[in-house]
């Protein structure tokens, strides 16, 4: 059979991924979730009949989605039966292809002129799907019970038909149910415009022309990633990163990657990584292959998404170890903060081989922070997240990024004003967190502090957050970001919480403050090599202070504020090596 | 007699159309823009088109120099005051990274840090006072800021869209202290809350007061030097015009007024052709900016980004920018497929045929070698590059890595990628919103929209184009055409039910007083007012809104109810019984109609049309999808009304070429325009 003319294939090309990026958008102008319409916590795509594969997903979706839908597809497609022009399933069930709860998954059989297609699916980030804590991140739950409503694939549509007994059984089950009926219809929709807009291109194309199309864009984004992979050195390179605790026993769990390069195929081994874990840190497997993907297209962000993007990356199976969580392991870290540190090994591995390319560690947590009480002066209860960003790592290009989002969202934060206007705090201070920039020739950006105090009634605080027990991984001789830090002042008592990063329902009584400050990103390159006229900048603008920068970029600042040049060189020549401080910092 | 004139700078040219009311004739200039001082390029402009300025009545004004001080950071030192604890907000943004993928990128405040200064006050979101605004450290503020060389000043407090009296309060301590009156109070321009993209919108203002406001002096000086001391407005990015006297008190809303005339000009000049529902299509060297005009209403947007971690929440017409031109450049990527753009030759050095050592295939160079542009015209004069180099290069670079088998099928598939690209663009941005594209026209101009016109509209399913009698001077038809015009907002943010309709009318009343008081300030001839209200709305819980137009301030309940279900259902064909709509904001233009610019007048004058034989100018092989075909060329200008001409066919002006596809026909209407009907 004769192959596609390339003109013709790169048109279906952009055809497919423009009916991706239009049910991404109607996704979010239309969904009720904040989470989604906001954080823009979903993603949409078009996946392969019999296989599940991905063909195509939506620019802007949420980076940690882009593997695990495949897999999620294939679970339904497994279990589908008598499907009809109009059925459409719904599952959240993390260990069949999913990453937490909340992310609700919406599968739908696309028929062409009657016959099955394709498949179109899409993820949100419903804000609860029930469970012990309001929004689904319980530090301490040790079972996935405890973490909500788990969905297996049923069909919530029916040739076209809402069910109304699963409905009521799923809104039965979750908080703010009232809203969800909108999230349900706007999930649905963004599914329809997609399946109008895919007939019209295979209507236009042929039905042959699309699939033939299809095949070979899958074998044509294989042979780029193969291309990218080739220029990287032959041989074997480790990484490893930690995530702080589980939220149950308070010890660092390991994530141990060690990549193996051979000519154009990349080949990840995680089986050192530590054992499953009580608390609610364990991965699925979907959403550990997704972070190595995403970590991979962080690195080559031109490369298009589709199954063949993943062919030359062979992942072990890291059976054993807590990134391949069974039922009925608590996994509601998984895809906020789980998926950042493996993401952060792949980065840490790999910027030994093609430093040019890589950048220090990206601060790498959703900072998720989630207070819920009753105001009694609004007689409502109310549930308020915080995500809060960090610094981004030092690279070849430049310092890194102040308050950057995680490295598996695109998220926003809420503004202070409308947070202010639905619940009963007030913020006291949003600042940049000093110091907390990794040094490094190209040093880390700055994380964020903010201090939130409670005006009235009583409240529980929980948080899952990462990065409190050591910094971001700074690279080549840089520095590693400042550490997370959470404070809470009660009544004149300070809680600071035994996990650092995470805990659940920390009473909170009217009055009392909590303060958060986020990791900085890591430095690239030693410190001591930085321009110290740009160390001096920094000085001025109040990223450090004299003293800091004399110890960590080794640069005088004279009582005036200005830089002394030759102080600066006799003392970095009397240190002929950077002066390790990590960890300290901010 | 009556004359106007409207001048436009843009980046590579300023134009000038004047027209003539009485005598009905029209002169227009095009002289390169001059960047250093684009007052400079607009007196050239004048003197090209032999303008007496003693005797001409207005003036109308776009310019680019606010977009271009923000855009290079050429902006004024500026200082800021704001509430205790939170200096930082205005560069930690909104945890965001320039793209979805990859983690490097950074963002620059405008403001630098250590002239971020604090003051102790604090108000709530209900607008009740918590701490009292220290008048004593606002003043030591102002001090400080002075001292560190500041030339504008912005006053930025949470929550001063509930409560602006401390803003106001620290305004007057600053005022006295102040030499200039660049001072920018947040909620003065945005009532609106979110403090990041109020505060920067702020930052903006006055980043660009200075600059502006030496501009414009220094316009007024060589205008008043020629003997012209009459009116001046200046395009805003709203659409409108507002007057030179008061244009730097809202520097910011200049920002994106080139984009904003061009869509005024479509809207004017569609109208009155009979089309009311709009894509506008400007394509440039560098990129293309896309527009949409519904039932005769260019739509706006108080949320536009005019670069990364740049929101600028005032009303603007909402234009986006794809960056894809001419200059656009073609290469085979590693997975051996074609891709056009997004890296451009730019003007240096610019595609191939340009000879300013180009060496890389371009959309530009693909329509040359179809015969699209005529090679003697395009090819340089200077450095003259031969067709058969450019040809020869299009192998090199894409035709033979994919084994095309010459120049032109090389060519041909370089603009179709090109094409797709663009119209996915341009359909993600317009009609995928809701809109059934047979009920549109695309509206082509700038250099090279013409060119692509036609098989942008049939790759988006439009019917029809209308290449306007004056396609390379667009956006200074849209400053004559444009209204004087003054934008409100005021948020109420409460469930439908819950609002008292009372404050409702009472808002839309004071913000109907206010823009009438502020265009008789401004003393400017208008012919009527005209009052649109605009309201936006959602459902409990979502934050993205609807905006849908309403006739009347005295509009009742169950009125807005079902606009905002029917606005929701054309949407996104959802019906939300369950849900209760929320009222957010209310949005009041005041426009001060001027008197109408006779459209006719654009063309020739009548003693000097030609029926469409007798503008032939001969033929030139030109490729389309079904090979070389001779084609005629037609001399644009001269066409008389009614003429018709069917496909393939070129048709030429001074700065622009339309290309007529063998499966099309247009027909020329009685204002000159080109209305061209796909596959007829």
């Amino acid at each position: 059979m004769p192959g596609l003319d390339p003109i013709t294939l790169t048109v279906i090309q952009s055809g497919l991924q423009q009916v991706c990026n239009e049910m991404d958008l109607a996704f979010v102008r239309s969904a009720f979730s904040p989470v989604i319409s906001e954080a823009l916590d979903r993603s949409d795509g078009i996946y392969e009949r019999d296989t599940g594969e991905l063909i195509a997903q939506g620019e802007l979706g949420l980076p940690v989605f882009v593997g695990t839908m495949q897999f999620g597809t294939q679970c339904v497609i497994e279990r589908a039966k008598n499907l009809k022009d109009g059925d459409l399933y719904i599952v959240n069930d993390p260990y069949l292809g999913g990453t937490h709860l909340m992310d609700v998954r919406f599968v739908k059989p696309f028929f062409y002129q009657g016959e099955l297609f394709a498949w179109l699916a899409n993820t949100g980030h419903w804000p609860d799907t029930g469970g012990a804590v309001p929004g689904g991140f319980s530090a301490n739950a040790t079972e996935v019970e405890q973490e909500g409503l788990r969905l297996p694939p049923v069909k919530l549509y029916k040739a076209g038909v809402l069910d109304e007994e699963i409905l009521s059984i799923v809104l039965s089950n979750i908080r703010i149910a009232d809203q969800r009926i909108g999230d349900i219809k706007a999930q649905a929709a963004a599914l329809s415009v997609g399946e109008k807009r895919f007939t019209e291109l295979i209507d236009r194309y042929g039905k042959d022309t699309v699939l033939k199309g299809i095949g070979e864009l899958k074998q044509r984004a294989s042979q780029q990633m193969r291309a990218r992979i080739k220029n990287i050195p032959d041989g074997t390179y480790l990484g490893e990163a930690f995530v702080d605790s589980d939220g149950v026993v308070d010890e660092p769990l390991r994530i141990s990657m060690k990549i193996s390069k051979k000519d154009t195929e990349l080949h990840f081994d995680m089986s050192g990584s530590s054992p499953p874990c009580q608390g609610p840190m364990n991965s699925v497997i979907a959403t550990t292959r997704s972070s190595i993907y995403l970590a991979i297209k962080h690195i080559f962000p031109e490369v298009p998404i589709n199954a063949g993007t993943f062919d030359p990356l062979h992942i072990k199976d890291p059976e054993g170890t807590f990134l391949y969580a069974r039922y009925p392991r608590p996994v509601s870290g998984c895809a906020a903060e789980v998926s950042q540190r493996i993401a952060e090994a792949v980065f840490s591995a790999l910027v030994q081989a093609i430093p040019d390319q890589l950048f220090a560690a990206p601060a790498g947590t959703s900072g998720n922070f989630c207070l819920g009480g009753f105001d009694p002066k609004r007689e409502r209860s109310y549930v308020m997240y915080v995500i809060s960003g960090g610094g981004y790592g030092g690279n070849p290009k430049g310092d890194g990024l102040s308050n950057g989002c995680s490295t598996i969202g695109i998220s926003k934060t809420t503004p202070i004003e409308v947070m202010e206007q639905y619940y009963p705090v007030l913020f006291e201070e949003y600042s940049l967190h000093e110091g907390s920039g990794g040094a490094g020739k190209q040093r880390g950006g700055f994380g964020v502090n903010y201090k939130v105090r409670l005006r009235r009634g009583n409240a529980k605080a929980s948080m899952v957050m990462d990065h409190g027990r050591s910094g971001p991984l700074g690279a080549l001789g840089g520095e590693n970001g400042g550490v997370n830090r959470v404070r809470i002042e009660s009544h004149g008592d300070t809680y600071i919480p035994p996990h650092l990063s995470k805990d659940q329902n920390i009473m909170i009584r009217e009055g009392d403050t909590i303060r958060v400050s986020t990791p900085g990103g890591g430095g690239f390159g030693t410190a001591f090599e930085r321009d110290p006229e740009r160390v001096a900048r920094d000085v001025n603008l109040g990223y450090y202070t004299a003293e800091e920068v004399r110890k960590r970029f080794g640069v005088v600042i004279d009582a005036a504020g200005q830089l002394d040049k030759d102080a600066t060189k006799n003392y970095r020549g009397k240190f002929s090596k950077f002066q390790d401080c990590p960890n300290t910092v901010g | 007699m009556q004359q106007i004139v409207g001048v436009d700078v843009g980046g590579t040219f300023t134009d000038l159309i004047l027209i003539d009311e009485q005598s009905g004739g029209v002169r227009i200039s095009k002289v390169p823009s001059t960047p250093e001082n684009q007052a400079f390029g607009v007196m050239s402009a004048l003197k090209k088109s032999s303008a007496i300025l003693p005797d001409l009545n207005i003036l109308i004004h776009g310019t680019t120099v606010t977009t271009n001080a923000l855009l290079e950071r050429k902006v004024s030192r500026l200082g800021l005051i704001t509430t205790r604890g939170f200096r930082d907000v205005l560069e930690l943004g909104r945890r965001t990274r320039p793209k979805p993928y990859g983690l490097t990128g950074s963002f620059e405040c405008l403001i630098p840090r250590n002239l971020r200064l604090e003051v102790q006050e604090r108000i709530d979101s209900d607008g009740e006072v918590l701490e009292k605004l220290d008048e004593t450290e606002v003043r030591k503020a102002v001090q400080t800021l002075l001292e560190l060389g500041a030339e504008s000043l912005v006053i930025h407090f949470l929550h001063s869209y509930k409560n602006d009296s401390h803003e106001k309060e620290a305004e007057a301590i600053a005022r006295e202290l102040w030499p200039t009156s660049f001072i920018t109070r947040g909620s003065a321009l945005v009532s609106e809350y979110r403090e990041y993209e109020r505060g920067t919108t702020a930052s903006i203002n006055a980043a660009v007061q200075p600059v502006l406001n030496r501009y414009i002096s220094s316009l007024r000086e060589a205008l008043k030097d020629e003997g012209y001391s009459r009116e001046l407005l200046v395009m805003q990015g709203n659409g409108g015009t507002v007057s030179s006297n008061i244009v730097t008190e809202d520097a910011v809303k200049t920002v994106m007024s080139g984009p904003a005339s061009g869509v005024m000009a479509a809207a004017f000049t569609a109208g009155q052709s009979g089309f009311m529902n709009v894509v506008t299509y400007d394509m440039g060297g560098t990129s293309c900016d896309v527009g949409l005009i519904v039932e005769g209403i260019p739509q706006v947007s108080s949320e536009l980004e005019i670069e990364y971690a740049m929101p600028i929440h005032v009303p603007m017409v909402d234009v986006h920018t794809i960056g894809a031109g001419g200059g656009s450049i073609a290469w085979v990527n590693d997975a051996g497929l074609l891709q056009v753009g997004p890296e451009s030759a730019g003007a240096q050095p610019g595609p191939i045929c340009y000879g300013k050592g180009g060496a890389r295939p371009t959309m530009t160079d693909a329509n040359l070698v179809l015969g699209r542009l005529n090679p003697e015209k395009l090819l340089a004069v200077d450095n003259p590059v031969f067709l058969e180099k450019v040809r020869e290069l299009l192998m090199k670079e894409v035709g033979h890595p994919l084994g095309l088998k010459d120049a032109e099928a090389t060519a041909s598939a370089i603009l179709r990628i090109g094409n797709t690209n663009m119209a996915g663009a341009l359909r993600l941005m317009s009609l995928a919103r809701g809109h059934d594209p047979r009920d549109f026209v695309l509206f082509a101009f700038g250099g090279a929209g013409p060119l692509h016109a036609t098989a942008l509209a049939r790759e988006m399913g439009i019917p029809r184009v209308l290449v306007p009698m004056r396609p390379g001077i667009t956006n200074a038809v849209g400053c004559v055409a444009a209204d004087v015009r003054h934008d409100y907002v005021r948020s109420i943010n409460l469930p439908l039910e819950h609002v008292d309709m009372e404050i409702v009318r009472n808002a839309f009343e004071t913000q109907i007083r206010e823009g009438k008081d502020l265009i008789e300030r401004e003393g400017i001839e208008i012919e009527e007012m005209i009052v649109v209200h605009d309201v936006d709305m959602q459902f409990q819980g979502q934050t993205h809104i609807l905006s849908f137009t309403v006739d009347d301030p005295r509009v009742s309940k169950s009125r807005l109810r079902s606009s905002f279900e029917e606005a929701y259902w054309n949407r996104f064909s959802v019906e939300l019984p369950e849900i209760r709509p929320v009222l957010v904001n209310l949005h009041t233009a005041v426009i001060g109609r001027r008197k109408a610019v006779p459209l006719t007048s654009l063309m020739p004058l009548k003693n000097e049309w030609k029926n469409s034989n007798e503008c032939q100018k001969g033929t030139r092989a030109v490729w389309f999808e079904q090979g070389w075909q001779e084609t005629p060329v037609f001399h644009r200008e001269p066409l008389c009304p009614g003429s018709r001409i069917t496909g393939p066919a070129l048709l030429e002006q001074m700065d622009s070429t339309v290309v007529l596809d063998p499966r099309d026909a247009l027909e020329v209407d009685s204002f000159g325009n080109l209305i061209i009907t796909l596959n007829s």
